[in-house]
């Protein structure tokens, strides 16, 4: 089959194109492609979500936390003879049978010790030094980009990495009715010159605009009840407005799992139902503009290698990522996998790191943003020259 | 009126209530300290809240509650831990919500409970003589943080304010610390009750009961106390001091349904010495890890992080070094004695500079709104609680053991502004009509009150309208 990408290649087209960094490059009319990013909070535990069941040190190393291998009762999802998905992941495992999802394994920010909020900080701020900078790469990004629209936060505040010089507004349910227009008119006078505020006021009334009739006051689907759901349907709500963002950041937290976490109830096991609906979700509410979309779902850092003494696990290193939707390549891990032997493990506790995910963000932003090679370099990841994108991810 | 009295109300207190700024203005900064000296105030709205000892049954006697209905069905509901139905959403009175089993009945049997803890936190907060006192309850409440996020918590998250953080707010970091850590909800919110000595066995009832069964380390709470607490996350401490730490803090539990509390339990405890950031303790039992902790709380680092985020949340988001030096000078010569680090905080002149640098957080913002209309304190808890989840800020539900955000990055955005112009214009329509606008504006911000605003406020079209645009206003934002 000729993609349009083939097309305009045959046809000499790209090069041109590519002399004008942050035009949209490939299939897709400019403006169609959509970034979501998902910030998992807490500290996904990769090695549940996506059990190594192939690795010959995984069942002990892991004891009564092991995910058994496919075809075990309540054994993996069967991605290759390495890996599988968590067995409360089968809406993802879908995604990933149809191509549209991939999975990153031994994936890490530079952030090497074990503070969740310096760790959070370092993925979100797009340095290598935690405070490093006080805005996000993803702002940085979208400012780099030609990207029009700008960005939207679905959650009462904006996360890191989407706070910076280029706009970015933000969206979650109320309960309250809305003030009418003349107070809001009167209101405007007096935020018109305020430093802080005054870009807030005046995103808050046009996003109100652009969700006007659409707030989920009538509970809409799940509503309260589902949280996390709710703001993937807003956020496919913002993505497919013709003048709406393109990109959308979501937080989804409370995945330190300390204590308890094996087996078909507790936190994680909620935590991993809730995000596998909310991908559907995400999916049936972007509709067609899901094959322009590429979602990420990442995590701060990993979590120890063995089961701590309460069933749980500890602060560790690296993680497993996801990368889906239409714009990705999917049906595959992508993974230089470390071992579990203890020679393998990192400190002697923690699964290595051999993959930085600015690879993985530095690829997303260059396809779904048109965001130059130089801008990724200087300015959305400053430290980060010598990481490479991970090639042929996105389509 | 002068602008000292509008900076000590505002950045120091809660906002103004009727007259308190006219009040404030002859001395300011007397006014501030005489509030930090000598014991905490003692307040009727928490008279009548239950204790931590009989909070604590709560959770088991729920857990009974629900096997009870559900004997029989294959699953057992619970094991160990739970996510209640609030994170993310409440179990509001007002709300339709399908029945979601043990989402419902979580939330059915704890939410009186929070809504209690609520209503007198900010009845409190909308009444004290003492807003200075309050603020740094808040403070070390945020500083300490422990969260109703985690189901076992839920039911002494306010308890935890009122029985650790009140009392030693005026007293020194040490028994804050030490009351902090010791209190059970602490314990519960970091695992430390999951945290045992190695070939620890734990009773057979245990298994039956089916509570988590602890077999080994958490490091949970010895790491947030050294990254959170004490020395701050660049103080000089390694991995290894983490995990050692954790090994001296075994045994630091709490008891069970006839016995709640804190408690120490030898047989979970790993006896022998320990060396901490090069330092060897040699003290058996408890004794042990209450020396670490003094030792931390006399680190050179942990002044210097105290006195930064105190810094930062009373006079600027970023710190100005003179005053943080200044601050931690303070703490570091006093041996922490908070109410000189509080003088030290108080005196730095970078504190009066100027007015209004700093955004309220939600739970600042609505409570000088209480202060301010006196109509408004007859809101009930569950409004206040939906308010403050809306603006992104549920009370006693910080989202890690961070606590919440403490500068303007955080605060200043879309949907949080949005939400407290619709909290405002709707407080301003229930009770517009029975206040003075212009006269809250002014008795609030006297001096710092813009002409903007005034005039706003004066051309509106109804008292209500006037009431909305003076709490929407920027000012009202800031203190």
């Amino acid at each position: 089959m000729i993609t349009r990408r083939d097309a305009l290649k045959t046809f000499g087209v790209l090069p041109t194109l590519a002399a004008f960094p942050g035009l949209a490059l490939a299939q897709g009319a400019p403006g169609e492609r959509r970034l979501v990013f998902v910030f998992l909070r807490g500290g996904l535990d990769g090695l549940s979500a996506v059990p190594a069941y192939g690795d010959p040190d995984f069942a002990r190393r892991r004891g009564e936390l092991a995910v058994p291998a496919p075809g075990e009762p309540n054994g993996a999802l069967k991605l290759d003879a390495t890996f599988g998905l968590h067995p409360l992941l089968p809406e993802m495992h879908k995604l990933y049978a149809a191509g549209e999802l991939a999975v990153l394994h031994a994936v890490a920010s530079p952030y090497r010790d074990r503070s969740h909020f310096d760790a959070q900080n370092v993925l979100e701020n797009g340095t290598a030094k935690p405070y490093g900078r006080d805005s996000g790469w993803l702002n940085v990004a979208l400012a780099e980009s030609a990207q029009r629209g700008g960005g939207v936060a679905l959650g009462a505040s904006v996360p890191l990495v989407l706070r910076g010089a280029a706009p970015v507004t933000s969206w979650s349910p109320s309960v309250m009715p809305s003030p009418d227009p003349d107070l809001l008119d009167r209101l405007g006078r007096l935020y018109r010159d305020d430093p802080l505020l005054a870009k807030p006021f005046t995103a808050a009334v046009e996003t109100q605009a652009l969700m006007e009739g659409q707030a989920m006051r009538d509970g809409g689907a799940g509503g309260r009840g589902a949280p996390v759901a709710a703001l993937v349907q807003a956020a496919g709500r913002f993505l497919t407005q013709p003048d709406g963002p393109r990109v959308a950041a979501i937080d989804f937290g409370g995945w330190d799992t300390h204590a308890n976490q094996a087996g078909d109830v507790g936190p994680l096991a909620r935590n991993l139902r809730q995000l596998d609906r909310a991908m559907v979700q995400l999916k049936t509410a972007l509709g067609p503009a899901w094959k322009h979309t590429a979602v990420l779902v990442v995590t701060e850092f990993g979590r120890t290698v063995a089961p701590n003494g309460s069933r749980g696990t500890d602060h560790g290193t690296a993680a497993a990522a996801f990368a889906l939707g239409g714009a990705v390549r999917g049906g595959r891990v992508i993974a230089q996998w470390p071992g579990l032997s203890d020679r393998d493990l990192h400190e002697g506790r923690d699964l290595r790191a051999t993959l930085d995910l600015r690879a993985l963000f530095k690829a997303a932003l260059a396809a779904q943003l048109g965001v130059s090679e130089s801008a990724l370099e200087t300015k959305v990841f400053p430290d980060g020259r010598a990481v490479r994108p991970v090639e042929g991810l996105f389509a | 009126m002068n602008r000292d009295a509008v900076i000590a109300v505002n950045r120091f207190g809660l906002g103004a209530a009727p007259g308190e700024l006219a009040a404030v203005t002859r001395d300011p900064r007397s006014w501030l300290l005489a509030q930090v000296r000598g014991p905490a105030p003692d307040y009727p709205q928490l008279a009548s809240l239950a204790g931590s000892d009989e909070l604590l049954k709560e959770f088991p006697r729920w857990l009974m509650k629900v096997r009870a209905e559900r004997r029989g069905e294959m699953t057992p509901p619970m094991r160990g831990e739970v996510t209640p139905p609030m994170r993310g959403e409440a179990q509001a009175p007002m709300q339709e919500r399908p029945q979601q089993g043990v989402e419902h009945s979580f939330g059915k049997h704890f939410f009186p409970i929070a809504a209690k803890e609520i209503g007198a936190r900010f009845g409190v907060a909308a009444t004290t003589p003492a807003p200075f006192h309050e603020r740094l309850t808040w403070f070390w409440s945020n500083h300490f943080a422990v969260s109703a996020d985690k189901p076992t918590v839920f039911a002494v998250a306010g308890a935890f304010e009122r029985e650790a953080i009140r009392p030693n707010v005026n007293g020194r970091f040490v028994d804050l610390l030490l009351a902090a850590t010791k209190h059970p909800a602490m314990i519960l919110y970091l695992d430390n009750n999951l945290s045992v000595r190695p070939g620890f066995q734990p009773p057979q009832a245990a298994e039956r009961a089916n509570l988590p069964r602890a077999t080994g380390l958490n490091e949970n709470l010895a790491r947030e106390i050294l990254e959170l607490h004490t020395l701050g996350v660049n103080g000089g401490y390694t991995q290894a001091d983490v995990t050692t730490f954790a090994r001296a803090l075994t045994g630091w539990t709490v008891g069970g349904m006839s016995d709640t509390g804190f408690r120490f339990a030898p047989r979970r405890h790993e006896a022998g010495p320990k060396t901490i950031l090069g330092r060897t303790y040699a003290q058996e039992g408890m004794a042990q890890g209450e020396l670490i902790l003094r030792d931390l709380a006399a680190h050179p680092a942990t002044a210097r992080h105290v006195a930064t985020k105190l810094v930062r949340h009373f006079i600027a988001d970023d710190p100005p070094p003179a005053a943080v030096e200044r601050v931690a000078r303070a703490f570091t010569d006093s041996g922490g004695e908070l109410q000189v680090v509080y003088a030290a905080l108080v005196g730095s002149p970078e504190a009066w500079a100027q007015p209004l640098p700093k955004l309220k957080q939600p739970i600042e913002f609505i409570a000088s709104a209480l202060r301010a209309v006196p109509p408004a304190r007859e809101a009930k808890p569950e409004a206040l609680f939906l308010a403050l989840r809306e603006m992104g800020q549920r009370p006693f539900f910080p989202p890690s053991p961070q606590g919440w955000p403490d500068t303007a990055a955080a605060w200043a955005n879309a949907d949080g502004l949005w939400k407290r112009i619709e909290w405002s214009t709707a407080l301003a329509e229930r009770v517009g009509t029975r206040v003075d606008p212009l006269a809250i504006a002014e008795s609030t911000y006297g001096p710092a009150l813009s002409e903007a605003t005034r005039l706003a406020i004066m051309r509106a079209e109804s008292k209500q309208q006037g009431l909305a645009l003076a709490l929407a206003s920027p000012e009202f934002q800031r203190r």
